[in-house]
């Protein structure tokens, strides 16, 4: 193995070499080199196999523009999939493979798939695959195709840091132009942020034999010391990747190898684009041969990590700029022919290992082929922010036009492809002085494909996609170019057609005898590099993007034994005690029933309405009328949508002439709210309507069951609670301890209940109490699950589970607002519709099941009887009711309500039961219980 | 992301915010007879415009509800204006 390593030369650091494998064998490289250049100096060029055909292919460029050298790399057991060779700064220890290739990229056994081209072109599997189904095909064509696989575990800490950020000026591109425009705007008093996608500044400034009569090293870092002295910042080795709505722009910010990279979301007022520019690919006999590489990717192995590409090297361009390149070659030892691609038809010869040029006039033996065929400016951040692109004649090239706002570019990215010009266009621009873009020195030779050749002449290197291809496509009328795109993958891969996109349009024109830019472009879309899904989520995940609300008495619960789970966005008890949940769900049932439960009800909504027109506003909201409620009643309400849909239900205690407490669903507070913030600030006086929500300035403990007076009774509340002086659906103000307490005779049980309200403060007092009261009668905490089998056991409903985005007030059977409230409420207007009085509708019924049956399972499907059974409603609530004995289910079913008595079928993964409707209460349908008079 | 200016709070992020209605739509007086179109055009026929756009929005974290004006193609905010009547 010969070294193509330049004695001297580049920003390596040959004191420190690094020790590294690719596909097993053992290779030596120095700091600062990337995996891709050390591999080049190894004298390495099989870096990998073709997506489809599974050729060996080599690198094409230096950097992010790199289509082929794609490869799993690990390091101290971090293994990551889909490195970019030419990206990934080589560490001490990496082991590298290449993807797409077993055993190795020099041998891959899948080559062979190469002889099968002819049936293998674009839309193959469109075309082939049809009959009888591709779904017996993919699997094994997914397997033979793809890139790198993902590893089955889980990186540890692998994380993205987010940050938010603004500036003044953010200078995009750290090479000649970008560092100067960052100087001159931060000298101006503009507070700059330079960011660039290397780890060292400098872009393509090391090319250059001396810049502004310095050499290029000694003059980056006067740029940088110029630009940290005047204050601007400077961010290495982080791309920007995309400019989203109002400036955003998406930066990610590399870290050591194996972390996820860090997100700056950085908003800057003015965004100077100096990205730079690329080679244009050419077209010809097969141009993705190992050995193949764009010209300035190879000036730019040369000048960074002072690596030659090869010895004999035939340069393949149609302009001007190529003839800088070449001649820094010649001086670094390479012997040079030139080739025409104007008026020559070149093709390769070699397979693994490049041997000869045949221009098609004669034969030169080379070992590599350095191809340009133009300069394109890098105009992604351009597109993404809305900036036009003109078409340039003399670059051949689409060049900003119209700019979008707070954006500008210059340098190469701006095609002024010069040096000189282009410092001089950034200093000005990044003064923010006006400028208009400078004349250009290329000359340049337009560029035909060579169509309806035999050789296979690659466009897209790293989906495959060949000169034929668009030939056939274009045959086929996908002519426009976004389904060219389509049709063929172009330019559809990870590198998004970097080097591609020109090549493809170019071929386009040529087969459809059209200038270029009538072909027009395809979209940019962000991101500009690959960027791991980690960078976009960050730490905001569970709890963080979405906080449980908490009890002030979870510490009681905890020490309780309580399971505390999430019920509607709080975390709350679903039962106290470890072990079967099933027992102590079960137990707490029953002794609510038997003795008393205590439950922690904090998360009932506590929203105060308030104000002269809070009674008129609520009889606007609630479907129920609660103009005619007294001060010190309370009354059981839904609200609903515009739409007649029950939206939520809850109780409303008219505290005083204008002052309404509304106690909605535990887990619709947030939306109530808001609910009632847009209607009263949307249609009413905001200044006679006030909405409070103290939802979580109060607890509430409440004690149900038929021991629930005495409980209460032994609090010394100094409250009447006999059932004459406190009857139920009224509440009262009493103290305990000196603060009040708001004791509400509701229920959710179907017992005897109290609902207790305390400030949050005195939350633990009053529960301590309530419990030690509770230990006289044989009373003690239940959870929400107890709960909701004693709500069922009554046919008390829980919204979103026993209603559904169909359900209004009267399948519910409260039909009397809907008949008899004159005055005007949200959703009114809906219950009248011909949907709303549809006889067919789902209604809420109960569901009895035979003697000694198995409780049915919620979402079980009502079907009808015959040949199609099809779903007629379903199951929405199944218990055990311990305290009755036997199952207990509610369900929404198609005419439910007047089919009481009738028995239905009942479908669950297979397996059909009977269940018989009836009406929608197990438990105390008369009320005595309730009521307890 | 967009940036959005509450016109109580200032400029703040998209995420802050909630759309609430198309500006200018005026609930049926349903204490009146209703037809079902102009029922079903109040509750479903939205305009969205191309271009120059009133919406009203809540700022959730302030709960105030507001029109803000924008353009629904380049995304340019072009007012934001408190429902609220000027305080005297």
């Amino acid at each position: 193995m010969t070294s193509f390593r330049m004695p001297t030369g580049g920003l390596i650091d040959r004191t420190q070499p690094i020790s590294f494998t690719f596909d097993g064998t053992a290779y030596q490289g120095f700091a600062g080199d990337t995996l891709a250049s050390a591999l080049l100096a190894n004298g390495v060029r099989v870096m990998g196999r073709s997506f489809k055909y599974h050729r060996p292919r080599s690198v094409w460029g230096a950097w992010v523009d790199e289509p082929n050298a794609i490869m799993t790399v690990s390091l101290d057991g971090r293994d990551l999939p889909n490195c970019l060779a030419t990206t990934t700064p080589l560490e001490d220890g990496m082991q590298a493979r290449s993807v797409n290739a077993w055993p190795s990229a020099q041998f891959d056994i899948k080559g062979g798939l190469d002889l099968f081209h002819r049936w293998l072109a674009a839309g193959f599997y469109y075309k082939t695959f049809i009959w009888p189904d591709w779904h017996l095909f993919e699997p094994s064509i997914r397997r033979m195709a793809g890139l790198g696989a993902v590893s089955h575990d889980v990186l540890d800490g692998y994380m993205s840091d987010q940050i938010h950020d603004r500036c003044d000026v953010l200078v995009v591109g750290g090479g000649p132009a970008g560092l100067v425009a960052a100087v001159a705007a931060a000298q101006s008093g503009q507070q700059v942020v330079l960011v660039d996608d290397h780890p060292t500044l400098g872009g393509s400034g090391y090319q250059y034999d001396r810049i502004e009569d310095m050499d290029p090293q000694g003059w980056v870092a006067a740029q940088v010391q110029a630009l940290t002295a005047a204050g601007g910042r400077l961010l290495r080795g982080t791309t920007a990747f995309g400019v989203y709505d109002h400036g955003l722009v998406g930066l990610a910010e590399a870290g050591p190898f194996g972390t996820a990279p860090r997100l700056w979301r950085m908003r800057a007022d003015r965004i100077i684009l100096a990205s730079g520019a690329l080679d244009r690919q050419i077209t010809f006999a097969n141009n993705d041969r190992p050995g193949v590489m764009s010209l300035f990717g190879a000036a730019e192995y040369l000048a960074r990590y002072g690596v030659m590409a090869g010895r004999d090297i035939a340069v393949l361009s149609n302009h001007s700029f190529a003839d800088r390149v070449t001649q820094r070659l010649t001086d670094a030892g390479a012997r040079i022919v030139p080739v025409d691609p104007v008026t020559d038809t070149p093709r390769v010869i070699g397979v693994k290992t490049l041997k000869a040029i045949d221009t098609g006039t004669r034969t030169h033996p080379v070992d590599t082929v350095l191809v340009s065929g133009g300069v394109t400016p890098l105009v992604h951040l351009w597109r993404h922010a809305g900036g036009k692109l003109d078409w340039c004649d003399q670059r051949q090239a689409f060049v900003p036009g119209a700019a979008p706002k707070g954006m500008v570019a210059v340098g190469a990215a701006n095609g002024t492809f010069d040096l000189e010009p282009a410092l001089e266009e950034a200093r000005g621009v990044g003064a923010a002085e006006t400028t208009t873009r400078p004349s250009c020195s290329i000359k340049l030779t337009r560029l035909v494909p060579k169509l309806g050749t035999t050789a296979r002449q690659w466009i897209d290197l790293q989906h495959d996609v060949t000169l034929k291809d668009i030939e056939m496509a274009a045959r086929e009328n996908y002519v426009s170019v976004e389904h060219l795109k389509r049709y063929t993958t172009l330019g559809m891969a990870s590198d998004q057609g970097k080097t591609s996109n020109m090549a493809g349009l170019a071929a386009m024109a040529a087969v459809q005898d059209v200038a270029l830019p009538e072909v027009g472009t395809t979209t940019f879309r962000p991101p500009f590099v690959p960027i791991p899904l980690e960078t976009y989520h960050g730490r905001i995940s569970g709890e963080l993007r979405n906080p449980v609300k908490r009890l002030p008495l979870e510490a009681r619960h905890r020490a309780a034994d309580a399971a505390l789970c999430e019920y509607g966005g709080w975390l709350r008890p679903g039962w106290y005690g470890s072990g079967d949940p099933k027992q102590h769900i079960q137990a707490e049932a029953k002794m609510a029933r038997e003795t008393a439960g205590i439950l922690d009800g904090s998360p009932l909504g506590k929203i105060e309405v308030m104000g002269p027109d809070a009674e008129a506003f609520l009889n606007f909201v609630y479907y129920n009328t609660i103009r005619t409620m007294k001060p010190g009643q309370i009354r059981y309400g839904f609200m609903l949508t515009e739409g007649g849909i029950v939206y939520d239900d809850g109780v409303v205690s008219r505290v005083g002439q204008n002052r309404f407490i509304v106690s909605c669903s535990s887990s619709h507070v947030d939306g109530v709210r808001a609910h009632l913030e847009a209607w009263r600030q949307d249609g009413n006086d905001p200044d006679r309507i006030f909405v409070h929500d103290l939802t979580q300035h109060w607890a509430t403990v409440t004690v149900t069951g038929p021991k629930a007076r005495d409980l209460v009774g032994a609090l010394g509340l100094e409250v009447d609670l006999s059932a004459a002086a406190f009857p139920h659906m009224t509440f009262r103000e009493a103290r305990f301890h000196g603060h009040t307490v708001r004791i509400a005779r509701v229920s959710f049980s179907g017992d005897l209940c109290y609902e207790m309200s305390i400030r949050a403060s005195q939350a633990e007092r009053l529960w301590d109490a309530v419990v030690a009261a509770g230990q006289a009668v044989g009373a003690a905490p239940i959870g929400i699950e107890a709960m909701s089998i004693l709500r069922a056991e009554k046919g008390y409903i829980i919204i979103g589970k026993d209603t559904d985005g169909e359900t209004m007030p009267h399948d519910l059977g409260v039909s009397a607002p809907r008949d008899r409230k004159t005055a005007a409420y949200i959703g009114d207007r809906s219950l009248q519709s011909e949907t709303a009085q549809e006889a067919c509708r789902k209604t809420l019924v109960g569901l009895a099941v035979a003697e000694g049956d198995a409780p049915l399972v919620t979402g079980a499907h009502a079907i009808t009887t015959g040949g199609s059974p099809r779903s007629v409603g379903y199951v929405t609530s199944s218990y055990f009711s311990p305290f009755l004995g036997h199952p207990v289910a509610m369900g929404l079913i198609e005419g439910g309500a007047a089919r009481i008595g009738e028995t239905i079928e009942v479908w669950h993964d297979g397996e059909r039961r009977t269940a018989t409707l009836c009406a929608p209460c197990f438990y105390d349908p008369d009320g005595g219980r309730l009521h307890a008079g | 992301m967009q940036i959005f200016t509450c016109p109580f709070c200032g400029p703040r992020d998209e995420r802050e915010f909630h759309f609430v209605a198309e500006q200018g739509k005026v609930r049926p007086d349903t204490t009146q007879s209703v037809s079902d179109a102009d029922w079903a055009a109040y509750l479903h026929t939205q305009r969205n415009e191309k271009g120059r756009v009133r919406e009203v929005w809540m700022h959730t974290t302030c709960d105030e509800v507001f029109v803000m004006e924008r353009h629904s193609v380049s995304m340019e905010v072009l007012a934001t204006t408190a429902l609220r009547k000027e305080s005297t």
